[in-house]
């Protein structure tokens, strides 16, 4: 039976890996290839590695390359890149490094064809659309661009569809008003964008408290709970946080 | 493993996707690897690995254009060194496939490649991620990693194959999928094994230990 994902999100800043709150003030959480070794030994299903500054500060993916490249020799196990990725070359370089799938945000805004001519190069199943989503005051979740900094007009459910059909394998869907604050997911906004495409979602951001992790596969129908707080500042490991999972009942390796 | 003897594995780079982790969890199990796209590197080689992840029709374009087609044949079928295809390097041993159109495989298995279909809410059109396997029979690709390991699947098109006989693994998603097959020297696996953190490194031990023999498998 297909297994529930837990992922680990690590946050690249220069030469240390850090956790954002509200994608703002940031803490250094550790060493770009120590940590990563220590979530594949701890049974980690994905990682997903970042650089998350690099579309703000008018970076490339050479820092992140870089990063996933020193991995490659010592975890075996899938990694999606992403951070400044504008182009199918940024793409084929992550990719030759080590990455299996490339996490793509602010560039698929700007040029929605990208997905599709990515897709068409590299297949879907490479290709996951990262979207970061704060809730307005009317409740309705706009979707941002640049490290959160940038209002692009698009609302999380329209545009989720949109990367579907345009030929996006995964989302990957974050909630900045949530990030880093440890409160749980955004349960409503996780289950109304898994609900209404036809690919996994990966959640990402609240999870504080092992029951978010059940709660954000059960109630939100993510196919994968992503986590960076959690790992980094509780006592909770992947194979802890597994064994919560089964037993209540998830499908977990 | 016999002492003294280092296993030489052809990585063969036709352009499809990665093949850095393949080459590393290679070198990480001792043996010698060469990543090459030259067809006569080919014959240097003890076994051969086909990865890939990407389209059917690119993989099969990018196999001719190479002039890889002949020397697989040469080294696989005539000279029956032990192969391995993973994910795309699976399916490229089909007749033909159906994504994207129409196109032809290498024709070594009787199979045609289809695409996946959601099955309601919960399964999706690509297979993506850790699925447990239940090995058939007495492959030795599985050998010491119990009744259903569990392996990291990403894909969007499975193995329609017609010749049960060479079906030596199955995963539930939907339906019933081939995870794996085996036909003499030839191996294929639709997960991916240098993902699959120890489980994956030790099926990848056994491909490179494995050598054929009276008996079966």
């Amino acid at each position: 039976m297909l297994k529930t994902r837990v992922i680990p999100t690590l946050t690249l800043r220069g030469s240390r890996l850090v956790k954002t709150c509200q994608f703002g003030p940031a803490r250094d959480v550790g060493h770009p290839v120590k940590a990563p070794m220590v979530y594949d030994a701890q049974l980690a299903d994905e990682l997903i590695f970042v650089d998350m500054d690099a579309s703000r500060e008018g970076r490339g993916v050479e820092r992140i390359e870089a990063a996933i490249s020193a991995l490659a020799g010592s975890c075996f196990m899938p990694v999606t890149a992403g951070g400044g990725i504008r182009s199918l070359e940024d793409i084929r370089l992550l990719l030759l490094a080590g990455a299996d799938k490339v996490s793509i945000n602010t560039a698929v805004i700007d040029d929605p064809s990208l997905i599709e001519r990515a897709a068409e190069r590299f297949g879907s199943q490479c290709i996951v659309i990262a979207i970061d989503v704060r809730r307005a005051s009317d409740g309705a979740y706009d979707v941002f661009a640049t490290g959160g900094t940038r209002q692009t007009g698009l609302l999380a459910v329209g545009w989720a569809r949109r990367v579907a059909q345009l030929g996006a394998g995964e989302i990957l869907l974050t909630s900045i008003d949530r990030d880093g604050t440890m409160s749980g997911y955004d349960l409503d906004l996780v289950r109304i964008v898994a609900s209404s495409v036809d690919i996994p979602v990966i959640a990402s951001g609240g999870a504080g408290r092992l029951p978010d992790l059940v709660d954000v596969i059960m109630v939100g129908r993510a196919a994968a709970a992503a986590a960076a707080s959690l790992f980094h500042f509780t006592d909770i490991s992947p194979i802890k946080a597994k064994a919560y999972m089964k037993r209540a009942g998830l499908q977990v390796r | 493993m016999e002492p003294g003897v280092t296993r030489t594995v052809a990585v063969i780079d036709y352009g499809m996707g990665n093949l850095t982790s393949v080459a590393k969890a290679f070198a990480a199990l001792f043996a010698e690897v060469i990543v090459t796209s030259d067809p006569k590197a080919l014959s240097n080689a003890e076994r051969l690995v086909l990865p890939g992840v990407g389209a059917f029709g690119q993989g099969m374009d990018n196999l001719r254009r190479l002039g890889l087609v002949g020397a697989l044949h040469r080294e696989v079928i005539e000279r029956r060194k032990p192969f391995l295809g993973i994910c795309l390097g699976m399916e490229l041993l089909a007749r033909d496939s159906l994504e994207q159109g129409h196109h032809l495989g290498l024709g070594w298995l009787d199979a045609t490649v289809r695409p996946l279909e959601p099955v309601g809410q919960t399964l999706k059109s690509i297979h993506i991620g850790w699925n447990d396997i239940r090995p058939r029979g007495e492959c030795r690709l599985f050998t010491g990693l119990g009744t259903e390991p569990c392996f990291y699947f990403v894909h969007q098109y499975w193995l329609d194959c017609l010749d049960s006989d060479v079906v030596t693994a199955t995963a539930s998603y939907g339906r019933e999928l081939v995870a794996a097959i085996q036909r003499e020297n030839i191996f294929g696996v639709q997960f991916h094994p240098e993902k699959s953190q120890e489980t994956g490194l030790a099926l990848l031990r056994n491909f490179l230990h494995w050598q054929p023999d009276r008996g079966s498998c």
